[in-house]
């Protein structure tokens, strides 16, 4: 992405919108790898008086394009960012990531229509389709099902892909980039807690911290160290 | 005088101007645009001008997108739509992300008159006055109306502009000076003051000289800035009429009424009247025959000034 921590507000800039604003925690930690803010702050998280706020917020942190958490706003103001660069005749894309179980929100829906209305190739949003939400998986508490078949309805460009599989989302943002007159939807076929045996595809760690054994664990599964 | 004309109106002949000496405007609308009158600027400035189609919460969430990419939005549908349906989204992607985005809600109030209690938002400025930072302001009529959009237009952040479908008598001339947070004193008074704001000045204007003629000397607020709200007035009036009677096209729970109450009570109690419409919803009508089945009219506003007294 072209961004610059030291300009986080430059104007070519492209833009990032965690639409599943609940996954903050793993933004903030993208962010503090690039450079926005030093590693050491976030231990602040969640706490009183952080940037690093429960859900992003755009007033606290620089870096953050918009303020998000309630499901499917990010997407729609993603849309909105979108039209106002093909205004401005600005090269800038706009990605954004939505939850699965997101896309229930009807919003979504109407974001989508208008993407595609507009034709707006210079937005992509990501679904990480995992297959749970809070209360279990998306099929039993209300199926999405197809997701694929829905978003090409709308008239989406949809690439599927292994979430998990580095040169797989690499080559998907270049085809991303490459088409032309419609947006781009990245299918991501993902686990849950991926990596770490006692939270993969289990539905109970949507939202939950884990315990400092746990999180040892957790680390040394996938190959840090603690 | 000015022309007789809706405050919607006035809006139309505002964007007119604004296509023109603010090309960093855009103008969106949900499928209303020849009601709101938003239609003005897409003639002028098409390529400046963005459909949501029939989806409100798209339309304020894309219109914070826009926003936050630099431009200044005037979006608009009914107030119906805007501050019922998409509430959530004006809160936390408009108002929390301080997006310079106007909500320019038309159709407001009763006299919608004859689509009936669906479309007729009497809940809305309580809704926008509850969220934080959101100015909130209720033109009397098309002049005060065009010098509050253009005041709207120069700050930067968040604003819900309340304006109405049916034509209104002018109250002020075509060059009035409007701030936005200061009432204006439309009449001087001493034994008691109406508080009133959007149309329900037009009618404090009448029930004033109305009680003339029974030897009240009544002052006359135009509110029109419901928050931030001007408390100096207010606390003026209370102590120099020592009487308030508000007055609002909106239902008495959470409006104008309440808003006064707040400073009254806490800064100078004094008696009160609030008028509005009582906890109930509307009903098709013409929009004289609503006010006056619903108690908005000079004379009800003359009996609630007389209880005081």
């Amino acid at each position: 992405m072209n961004i610059d921590p030291a300009d986080p507000q430059k104007a070519d800039r492209d833009k990032f919108i965690l639409s599943k604003g609940h996954a903050a925690p793993v933004q903030y930690a993208a962010m503090a790898e690039r450079g926005f803010f030093p590693k050491e702050e976030l231990l602040s998280l969640r706490k009183l008086g952080s940037r690093l706020q429960g859900h992003p917020s755009m007033k606290m942190l620089p870096g953050i394009e918009m303020s998000t958490g309630s499901l499917g706003q990010g997407v729609a103001v993603a849309v909105g960012m979108a039209i106002a660069n093909k205004l401005d005749g600005k090269d800038g894309r706009v990605y954004t990531l939505l939850g699965d179980g997101e896309i229930q929100e009807g919003l979504v829906w109407e974001a989508a229509m208008a993407a595609a209305h507009y034709k707006l190739d210079n937005l992509c949003a990501i679904v990480d389709w995992n297959g749970l939400q809070i209360d279990g998986k998306n099929e039993d508490v209300m199926n999405v099902k197809p997701i694929d078949e829905k978003f090409k309805a709308f008239g989406w460009n949809v690439i599927e892909i292994d979430g998990h599989n580095m040169p797989e989302i690499v080559e998907a943002f270049d085809r991303a980039r490459a088409c032309k007159g419609r947006p781009t939807l990245i299918l991501a076929k993902t686990h849950k807690g991926y990596g770490v045996s006692f939270m993969e595809d289990n539905a109970g760690w949507h939202g939950k911290a884990p315990g400092d054994d746990q999180a040892k664990q957790a680390v040394e599964e996938l190959g840090g160290e603690w | 005088m000015a022309e007789k004309m809706a405050t919607r109106q006035a809006y139309g002949k505002f964007l007119k101007e604004l296509a023109v000496t603010n090309k960093n405007a855009v103008v969106m609308d949900a499928d209303l645009s020849g009601s709101t009158m938003t239609k003005e600027f897409k003639a002028v400035a098409p390529e400046r001008f963005f459909n949501a189609g029939i989806a409100e919460q798209n339309l304020y969430a894309m219109a914070a997108g826009l926003a936050h990419s630099g431009k200044v939005v005037f979006a608009s549908t009914f107030a119906m739509f805007a501050a019922g349906r998409a509430f959530e989204i004006i809160r936390n992607s408009i108002a929390y992300t301080k997006a310079n985005v106007k909500v320019c809600a038309t159709h407001a109030g009763l006299t919608v008159g004859e689509d009936g209690a669906s479309h007729q938002a009497i809940e809305d400025l309580a809704l926008m006055r509850s969220i934080p930072g959101m100015v909130v302001v209720n033109p009397a009529d098309g002049a005060s109306a065009m010098a509050l959009l253009k005041a709207v237009a120069e700050m930067n952040g968040p604003a819900y502009v309340r304006l109405g479908r049916a034509a209104v008598e002018p109250i002020y001339e075509d060059d009035v000076q409007v701030e936005i947070g200061k009432g204006i004193v439309a009449k001087e008074g001493k034994d008691a003051t109406i508080i009133a704001t959007g149309i329900m000045v037009g009618e404090a204007m009448k029930a004033a000289d109305m009680l003339a003629k029974e030897g009240l000397d009544v002052r006359v607020i135009d509110m029109h800035t419901i928050k931030p709200l001007d408390e100096e007035i207010i606390i003026k009036a209370a102590e120099e009429t020592g009487a308030i009677v508000t007055a609002e096209e909106h239902t008495v729970i959470g409006g104008l009424g309440s808003a006064v109450a707040e400073v009254v009570a806490q800064n100078c109690p004094v008696k009160m009247k609030i008028v509005g419409v009582q906890d109930t919803f509307g009903e098709s009508g013409k929009p004289g025959e609503l006010l006056a089945k619903y108690g908005l009219t000079a004379e009800d506003l003359c009996a609630a000034v007389k209880a005081l007294k």
